[in-house]
């Protein structure tokens, strides 16, 4: 039987691997998606015909679990699914932490490899369940979406790390009677993921959460090294791999390195700038903005974290339906890093039905950007700030950006003049061509929908 | 026996590197979602942590298979949620 339940779990890791590559294309995500979800069916299955198992156990936590998962998975809101991905990924670091103390708890005899690999899974997986509960409540606005800093803050973790480190070393080599540090190195743990993430700002929780990704795959893998399974190393390091480039991705898409996100504290201070802004915001009524848009040829919206709070995807798309129907061509421009989640403007158009070609990357539009009549800035700000390109002393310096500011017409629909999450003004803001839509997205949207709607009723 | 695990790991985590490398942005949170299920995994550590004997041990394996079964099922279905609203401009699906 064990032959049989292994070659199953040679094909569920095939199919892993077939779901991966397919999830990285966009005409075959979905089907990569149940490619993978079928090679997890085949892993439980056959697990479920080992001998000796406590099937009554099995059966309760399966249901539990799964009604959870499913409520969750119906309920929650597009614009909420960076918090969702983060509460699965905790719920995943969680269960394998739990994994590592059963095998603990049932054999406490452990030898040096076995007890090595309890305690990496224990740790991993501790650091990425609170580690993705604190991105949870800052992604949430539980908890504050600023950069939490304290004085000799990496001093204390490094000495938390350290003890950890040390703990392990004797929990290795001592397993039977490290009981009492083993829970010690628990606690440790899930400090050390509380205190990981806290000191990053809201706006770097794409890069956490899909940091703490991949963690959660190689706590699954150390969970695999425990009960010499391989479809667990397998299918956690793929995502742990997978996880890294994903984060790594981003990190180029901000030209940041992964260690200035996750140790600089970014957006805590205000850097002082070297360049002064000029000249004055120049607001501009939804009923002028509309008079400009009606002559545009050409539009492009630039949607950012705002459109997400706002939740005015689909007056934005009801919105381009009428530009075209104008005559103008309409396109997206999707900053990598906009909003709180990778990709996740791309998911809330997408909800709101616009097609996917409409979605350009910046570097497609930039060097055409000057022959564009309008761009529309839908709450976004650090991915269109100029001083990213023109201001040295900015600590956006060097990021890649859209640049709407090449466009003849900006305009930029804001609640008000804060500065973005960097903390750095905006100089767009004050540019000769750029005109504030101040007020909510949504009402600024409807407004302009209806004002269209009107002139055609007309 | 060992080395083995540890040879499929090493190997595992580069095919992962290679599988991964130019995804259109578009796909970034969906494509977490779903490698976020595969990490669910664990789920069959959790099964195979609750034996007939009961115990403490047990009792951590069923705690573990309720999160491990939340991370599998929600993480496919929110996948699966978010890439059917994907849809081409071309008509097809």
């Amino acid at each position: 039987m064990s032959g049989f339940i292994n070659i199953a779990y040679i094909v569920a890791s095939v199919l892993f691997i077939y779901g991966l590559k397919m999830l990285g294309r966009a005409d075959t995500a979905r089907r990569g998606n149940l490619v993978s979800a079928s090679g997890m069916s085949l892993a439980i299955v056959v697990t479920l015909l080992a001998s000796g198992l406590g099937y009554v156990w099995i059966v309760v936590g399966l249901v539990v679990g799964s009604v959870i998962g499913v409520l969750a998975a119906r309920t929650v809101q597009m614009t909420q699914m960076p918090e969702m991905v983060a509460l699965l990924n905790g719920s995943g670091g969680l269960a394998s932490l739990l994994v590592g103390w059963a095998e603990y708890a049932r054999n406490p005899q452990a030898d040096e490899f076995t007890a090595a690999a309890i305690f990496l899974a224990v740790l991993i997986g501790g650091v990425t369940f609170t580690g993705s509960l604190v991105a949870f409540g800052k992604l949430s606005g539980r908890i504050e979406g600023k950069p939490i800093q304290f004085t000799n803050q990496q001093l204390i973790n490094i000495i938390i790390l350290g003890g950890t480190v040390l703990i392990g070393i004797i929990f290795v080599l001592f397993p039977q009677t490290a009981f009492l540090l083993f829970l010690v190195a628990i606690l440790a743990a899930m400090a050390l993921g509380v205190l990981a993430v806290i000191p990053i700002g809201g706006a770097d929780m794409p890069i956490v959460v899909s940091l703490l990704n991949s963690y959660s795959g190689l706590a699954a893998s150390m969970a695999g090294f425990i009960i010499g399974n391989n479809v667990l190393i397998v299918a956690g390091s793929l995502v742990g791999a997978s996880g890294l480039i994903l984060t790594n991705i981003m990190c180029k898409a901000m030209n940041r390195s992964l260690a200035n996100v996750l140790f600089s504290g970014f957006g805590a201070v205000a850097t002082a700038s070297t360049v002064k802004i000029e000249g004055e915001a120049k607001p501009i009524t939804a009923e002028d903005a509309y008079f400009i848009l009606e002559a545009a040829s050409s539009v492009i919206f630039v949607p950012g974290y705002g459109m997400a709070v706002a939740q005015a995807q689909h007056a934005v798309r009801e919105l381009a339906d009428l530009l075209m129907a104008n005559g103008a061509e309409v396109s997206y421009a999707i900053h990598p890093v906009a909003g709180r989640m990778p990709g996740h403007m791309n998911v809330l158009l997408a909800e709101a039905n616009v097609p996917y070609e409409q979605l350009v990357e910046p570097d497609d539009v930039n060097p055409t950007m000057d022959v564009v009549d309008v761009a529309v800035v839908i709450g976004a700000n650090d991915v269109v700030n100029p001083a990213a390109r023109e201001d040295e002393g900015s600590p956006l310096y060097g990021m890649p950006i859209i640049n709407v500011d090449d466009a003849r017409t900006v305009f930029v629909l804001k609640r008000g003049m804060s500065a973005g999450f960097s903390g750095v003004e905006n100089p767009l803001f004050f540019k000769e061509n750029t005109r504030m839509l101040f007020g909510d997205a949504k009402d600024s949207l409807s407004t302009l929908v209806s004002e269209f709607k009107e002139a055609l009723a007309a | 026996m060992t080395i083995l695990l540890l040879f499929i790991f090493v190997l595992a985590i580069f095919l992962g590197v290679e599988l991964i490398q130019k995804v259109p942005s578009q796909l970034h949170t969906p494509l977490m979602s779903g490698s976020n299920a595969i990490s669910g995994i664990t789920i069959v550590g959790a099964i195979l942590a609750i034996n007939v004997g009961g115990g403490f041990g047990t009792f951590l394996g069923v705690l573990a298979l309720i999160f491990a079964t939340i991370n599998v099922v929600g993480g496919y279905l929110v996948t699966d949620r978010m890439l059917g609203m994907f849809k081409s401009g071309k008509g097809k699906s």
